[in-house]
């Protein structure tokens, strides 16, 4: 009897131990891995740094807008963020590509689905940047146009710009990453639906007004004419 | 000759058949045949009295006119002119029409008529604006005279002028070129001048022809070229000039021709300008300028409301072109009442600094920027009509002097944010 015991417990840790000899070298793999993995991502991580000041960068997040909303958020520079997202994903390939060698079922699916994952990311988080960029830039040539028209409301007609623009990128988006893509569609259609009928109540309700102010800038200006009061020609 | 490659081959051929020229005036036109026959009837009287020994033609470079601008540039005979003057010619005088474009860009003009100059080896060249109603044919005596018997390689105009015109040349062209490069240039943009072959070529060959310079502002460029690369450079008085040519309205299209060319300029040329200090008079023929004080009416309230509209909207834009303490002077002043107003002259020359370092450092889109000044002009234009609507020619000369001087005594604040933080 105790003998037996004996037999299948050394059995067991012979089992055990060569369990552990099979998955053991494929944990140094792991380890080796994420230790390369760690060094490249690094690498990577100080040549875009490098790259992303030379190109100046920051300027441009600052330019788009993105600066300010980041710093509303209490988050880290554009370049410092961009770098960190590098690194990290450089980093979670490597480890993942080791941890496939563990063999674990189910496991490589997800991974392989991760890695189609990926580029979607990246191109949801280029079309973010650069629609930002367009948003910020139209609305103020808006903005600027707006004003010196002298147009009324200078700053609303910003604003929508801005805000369609902003509706429109993130409808795109959303889209690349297959988040709730039906749903997206709907909210897009009903969001700029929704700002368009509001803009054209607003100018059904204001244009009786605006007409009429159009029409008294348009005679004003011709009875001023009439009486002779000249512009100054800047040059 | 690689400018002969955007000149239609039968504007060359026209070129060719006139050989060489010593004297060669420029006309850049777009829909003007209202005023065309008789400009080009001028030219032909000033060549016909002041130059007839002298080998001449006179090149049209149109922007797609369709009102038969060109016809009447090629039919206005030398006869005609010949027989209202009594004057008549030794040498033959050639007038050729070009269609450099389907629609008007004043630089493609100024291209044009450069490359013309070079080809026919003109050593003396004059541009006349087809706007200028008033241009007699002295004008092209004064205007070509300097380069074809004195050897100035740039003459520039200068003219009588209503008090309250061209109060862009006044309040900042004329200062700030006159303060960054040292120049006593009165009409930096000058849309009548002349210049030698010299010139001519060096800027045809160095200029980038492309984009906005294309399109306008390379009057502006011309000069500051002429400046930057130490060509002789001299005044000449011409006469009165219309006080209403362009409105109001045009002053974002004028900034970017003439403050966009001027901001970028300060870049390149950063070397001739960043060790210099005061200014220099350069030799005029004639008055320095003349101001005629007939009474205007002035839309002078407009141009207060829309400094006020513009601070309190571009607020956002403006912390990214001024520092603090400017944005809340300009706040400060915005709330003021007309009769207190006062955009003085040095919260504008720290204005027009920050502009152009801003612009230097593109914190934001470059036409932004020179479109975000349009406001602020409009203040100190209001500023600069409540200071001289009572005043003598005397007074505004004054006053303009004042405020060049302002733009020279803060020369070094320009200096310091350039390159700095602040």
């Amino acid at each position: 009897m105790w003998k037996m015991i004996v037999s299948e417990l050394t059995q067991a840790m012979q089992e055990l131990a060569r369990g552990f000899a099979h998955i053991l070298p494929r944990i140094i793999v792991v380890v080796i891995m994420a230790l390369v993995g760690w060094a490249v991502a690094y690498f990577l991580k100080v040549i875009l740094r490098s790259l992303l000041r030379l190109i100046k960068f920051d300027k441009l997040s600052e330019n788009a807008g993105a600066s300010q909303l980041l710093t509303k958020a209490s988050l880290p520079s554009a370049t410092d963020l961009l770098c960190r997202f590098v690194f990290w994903v450089a980093w979670l390939g490597f480890i993942l590509l080791g941890v496939r060698v563990l063999g674990i079922v189910g496991l490589q699916e997800q991974i392989a689905k991760f890695f189609l994952f990926l580029p979607r990311l990246f191109v949801a988080l280029l079309i973010m940047f650069f629609g930002l960029l367009l948003a910020t830039f139209l609305s103020r040539a808006a903005l600027l146009a707006a004003v010196n028209a002298n147009s009324p409301s200078p700053r609303l007609l910003s604003v929508s710009v801005r805000t369609i623009i902003i509706i429109f990128v993130l409808s795109m988006a959303f889209e690349e990453l297959g988040v709730a893509e039906q749903t997206v569609l709907v909210a897009f259609g009903v969001a700029f639906g929704a700002l368009m009928l509001g803009l054209a109540i607003a100018f059904g309700t204001g244009g009786k007004e605006l007409a009429q102010q159009f029409l008294e800038k348009r005679f004003g200006q011709e009875r001023k004419d009439e009486g002779k009061e000249d512009e100054l020609s800047p040059l | 000759m690689a400018e002969e490659s955007f000149l239609t081959d039968d504007f060359l051929d026209q070129l060719i058949s006139v050989g060489e020229v010593d004297i060669l005036v420029g006309v850049p036109t777009h829909n003007n045949a209202k005023t065309i026959g008789s400009i080009v009837e001028t030219i032909q009287a000033g060549i016909l009295t002041f130059f007839p020994r002298d080998r001449a033609a006179i090149i049209n470079a149109d922007g797609g006119s369709r009102d038969g601008t060109r016809q009447l540039v090629v039919s206005a005979a030398i006869g005609d002119a010949q027989s209202s003057s009594k004057l008549y010619a030794l040498r033959t005088l050639r007038s050729i029409s070009t269609e450099y474009a389907s629609s008007p860009a004043s630089g493609t003009a100024l291209r044009t008529i450069l490359a013309a100059a070079e080809l026919l080896r003109a050593k003396a060249c004059a541009v006349i604006s087809p706007e200028s109603t008033q241009v007699t044919a002295d004008w092209l005596a004064a205007l070509l005279r300097p380069v074809y018997a004195e050897t100035f390689d740039l003459v520039l105009p200068t003219y009588r002028r209503h008090r309250f015109d061209g109060i862009l040349l006044t309040n900042l062209l004329y200062p700030m070129t006159r303060a960054v490069y040292g120049l006593r240039i009165r009409e930096p943009y000058a849309l009548e001048f002349a210049f030698s072959g010299r010139l001519g070529s060096q800027f045809l060959a160095e200029n980038a022809w492309h984009g906005e310079t294309a399109r306008a502002g390379s009057e502006m460029q011309f000069t500051l070229a002429a400046i930057a690369g130490g060509y002789r450079i001299c005044q000449s008085f011409l006469g009165a000039k219309e006080h209403v040519g362009r409105r109001s309205a045009d002053l974002v299209p004028a900034l970017r021709q003439t403050v966009g060319a001027l901001f970028s300029s300060l870049e390149p040329n950063f070397s001739v300008w960043n060790t210099r200090t005061g200014s220099q008079p350069i030799p005029t023929t004639g008055a320095k300028q003349e101001f005629s004080l007939e009474p205007l009416r002035v839309k002078r309230k407009g141009l207060r409301e829309m400094f006020s509209t513009g601070v309190a909207e571009l607020e956002s834009v403006f912390q990214s072109i001024l520092s603090p303490s400017t944005l809340a002077e300009l706040q400060r002043i915005a709330g003021l009442e007309e009769a207190s107003f006062c955009y003085s002259a040095e919260l504008w020359v720290k204005t027009v600094y920050e502009f152009a370092a801003a612009y230097h450092k593109s914190v934001i889109s470059r036409d932004h920027i020179i479109q975000a000044l349009a406001p602020l002009f409009r203040g100190r234009a209001f500023t600069f009509l409540m200071e001289n609507r009572n005043g003598s020619a005397a007074d505004v000369e004054d006053n303009i002097e004042a405020l060049c001087l302002e733009f020279e005594r803060m020369k070094p604040y320009l200096l310091k944010i350039w390159n700095g933080r602040e």
